[in-house]
């Protein structure tokens, strides 16, 4: 869908005549009170559930959450999945062409933030008649989104999940994705953001990228119980891969330096930077969060060591001390942070539960 | 709901609904499955928030629209401010409680008042039981072997007098219940279920 209108961004720029990519999946009724929005994460896109007739084995991220009878029952809700601006799925980016130039964006696509993408998401919702979420959710930076719904457009949102999510980076959090950073912006084939105009893509570094990214997803007892120190027989004292580890991260870099966009990388991972709701409430997050008037659920799980538990009992406590109505389960669960993309029932039972209770009360 | 909840029925619902008033804020620590916190949304209208630590639980408050915190008890109620909630509520889980005095004091530090609810092992058929067939008490109230009960601490409405006044505990409130009925005469005797309504002095 396009949008004409300029939208004014974070950095201080506006962006115009963009495009947003969206998949829905139910029926919207005919109070338009049925909607949930579903916010994605770093490497994510609006393709949330099921497949495509011509692509049988494109299944959606999310799609054991999202589906007929399942925790978010779409013979219940009518779900959106919406690309990000400045992703590269569709919606506009850094690898789209600019109408301004006719050329790609590449190093002049501005920098976009977690707000820039929840009010570009509102004017989503504005051209679908939907004037207020039964519940906007999202697991990590998704999660971040579904927060910063719930203060930047409190009163269009019943609900938000928020999912393996932080109030804000750690040190150690930017630091990780600094060194992500750095693999791209110092490969030769980047070209200062603008590659696409020498046919070459900063493979490399994106690799490097995924592989530290990669680590983080995954606790320490998950990658010893899949990999170990499994290698090849018989040290061949070479660079070659030899331990299960180091195949299987290179191959994660492999595949993602395939499908990914250099420059959306580096954007997303400063969108996850800046977000900090609690900067502008002189780092109260109370205060930040006090415009909220949603139900929260708020969920972490116990190996999640990129986002652990204790930072979402900072948004569930911040949450209490305003009287919000919030819940919060910790699941254990010992797949480190990628385990809210996976199938847990006692995760997707709190989801399907605290969902009930939201159809009741449309 | 426990055992000794699913025993006491409804009645030790209303004393503590008639403990608490209209759209207070109430903590419900080891809320079970919400159904106390469900009475009092319902009877009183509160704003209400329950910890529970245990994963069937949480569900069961979820299931019921009942905000829960999932939280070990144990661990404190570090994060909340002082006087944060009118009442906070602690039923039938005192006992199962390691660090009795910090959890006591800290409800009384987030809480403007307190209710505790414990079973009394003072009560007569468990005196039979273990000072004369020299047992370990099992009734209604405490279900359980000595094997394979989650019951750490035993103590009597007589000990948590006690504890209370040494502590210049204020009780502004004291009810005993045998079955469904209230107990006036020897409470410590007779008693089954114990219900203190408490305040810092």
């Amino acid at each position: 869908m396009r949008f004409v209108e300029p939208l004014p961004l974070q950095c201080g720029t506006t962006i115009e005549n963009y495009e947003l990519v969206y998949e829905t999946y139910g029926t919207l009724n005919a109070f338009k009170s049925n909607a949930i929005l579903i916010c994605h994460a770093l490497n994510a896109s609006h393709h949330v559930a099921g497949t495509y007739p011509d692509q049988p084995d494109n299944v959606g991220w999310w799609d054991n959450m999202v589906g007929p009878g399942k925790a978010v029952d779409t013979t219940r809700f009518f779900v959106v999945g919406v690309n990000n601006l400045g992703s590269c799925f569709g919606s506009t980016g850094p690898a789209s062409i600019s109408p301004a130039t006719g050329q790609p964006y590449g190093a002049s696509f501005p920098m976009v933030t977690v707000e820039d993408w929840v009010d570009a998401q509102a004017r989503l919702a504005d051209r679908l008649g939907i004037a207020r979420f039964a519940a906007v959710m999202g697991g990590s930076l998704g999660g971040m989104q579904a927060l910063c719904w719930s203060t930047r457009h409190p009163d269009r949102i019943r609900n938000a999940l928020v999912i393996a999510a932080a109030p804000n980076l750690s040190a150690q959090n930017i630091a990780f994705d600094e060194v992500a950073r750095q693999a791209i912006l110092t490969d030769p084939e980047f070209h200062n953001g603008d590659f696409y105009a020498h046919n070459v893509k900063p493979v490399r570094g994106l690799r490097v990228a995924r592989m530290i990214g990669h680590i983080t997803y995954i606790s320490d007892e998950q990658m010893a119980e899949k990999f170990g120190r499994q290698a090849r027989a018989g040290a061949k004292f070479s660079f070659e891969p030899e331990f299960q580890i180091e195949s299987y991260l290179r191959y994660q870099g492999d595949k993602f330096s395939e499908y990914f966009d250099a420059n959306t990388y580096l954007r997303i991972t400063k969108a996850l930077d800046y977000f900090d709701p609690a900067l502008s409430a002189g780092g109260d997050l109370a205060d930040a969060l006090s415009p909220a008037t949603a139900r929260f659920l708020v969920i972490s799980f116990t190996t999640d060591w990129r986002f652990s538990p204790a930072r979402s009992r900072e948004i569930v406590q911040a949450l209490l001390d305003n009287g919000a109505d919030v819940s919060y389960a910790e699941i254990n669960a010992p797949h480190g942070h990628d385990a809210f993309l996976l199938d847990d029932p006692r995760y997707h039972a709190a989801v399907g539960a605290f969902l009930d209770r939201v159809v009741d009360a449309a | 709901m426990t055992p000794a909840e699913a025993h006491a029925g409804r009645r030790d619902f209303a004393i503590i609904a008639g403990w608490v008033s209209d759209k207070e804020r109430v903590l419900d620590l080891g809320c079970g499955d919400g159904a106390l916190l469900a009475d009092l949304k319902e009877t009183r209208n509160v704003r209400g928030y329950g910890i529970d630590i245990a994963d069937d639980n949480v569900l069961a408050c979820l299931k019921r629209g009942i905000n829960v915190i999932q939280s070990d008890l144990e661990s404190g109620l570090a994060g909340f401010a002082d006087r944060s909630f009118d009442t906070v509520i602690l039923s039938q889980t005192l006992q199962q409680i390691h660090r009795v005095e910090t959890i006591i004091n800290e409800m009384l530090r987030v809480g403007r008042e307190v209710i505790v609810t414990f079973p009394n092992f003072g009560y007569w058929r468990h005196r039979v039981q273990l000072g004369i067939r020299g047992t370990m008490p099992v009734s209604p109230t405490l279900p359980y072997a000595w094997f394979n009960t989650p019951n750490i601490r035993m103590f009597t409405v007589r000990e948590f007098d006690r504890f209370c006044a040494e502590r210049s505990i204020v009780v502004i409130d004291r009810e005993v219940l045998s079955a469904e009925r209230k107990v006036t005469l020897a409470p410590n005797l007779f008693g089954q279920l114990a219900f203190y309504r408490i305040r810092r002095g």
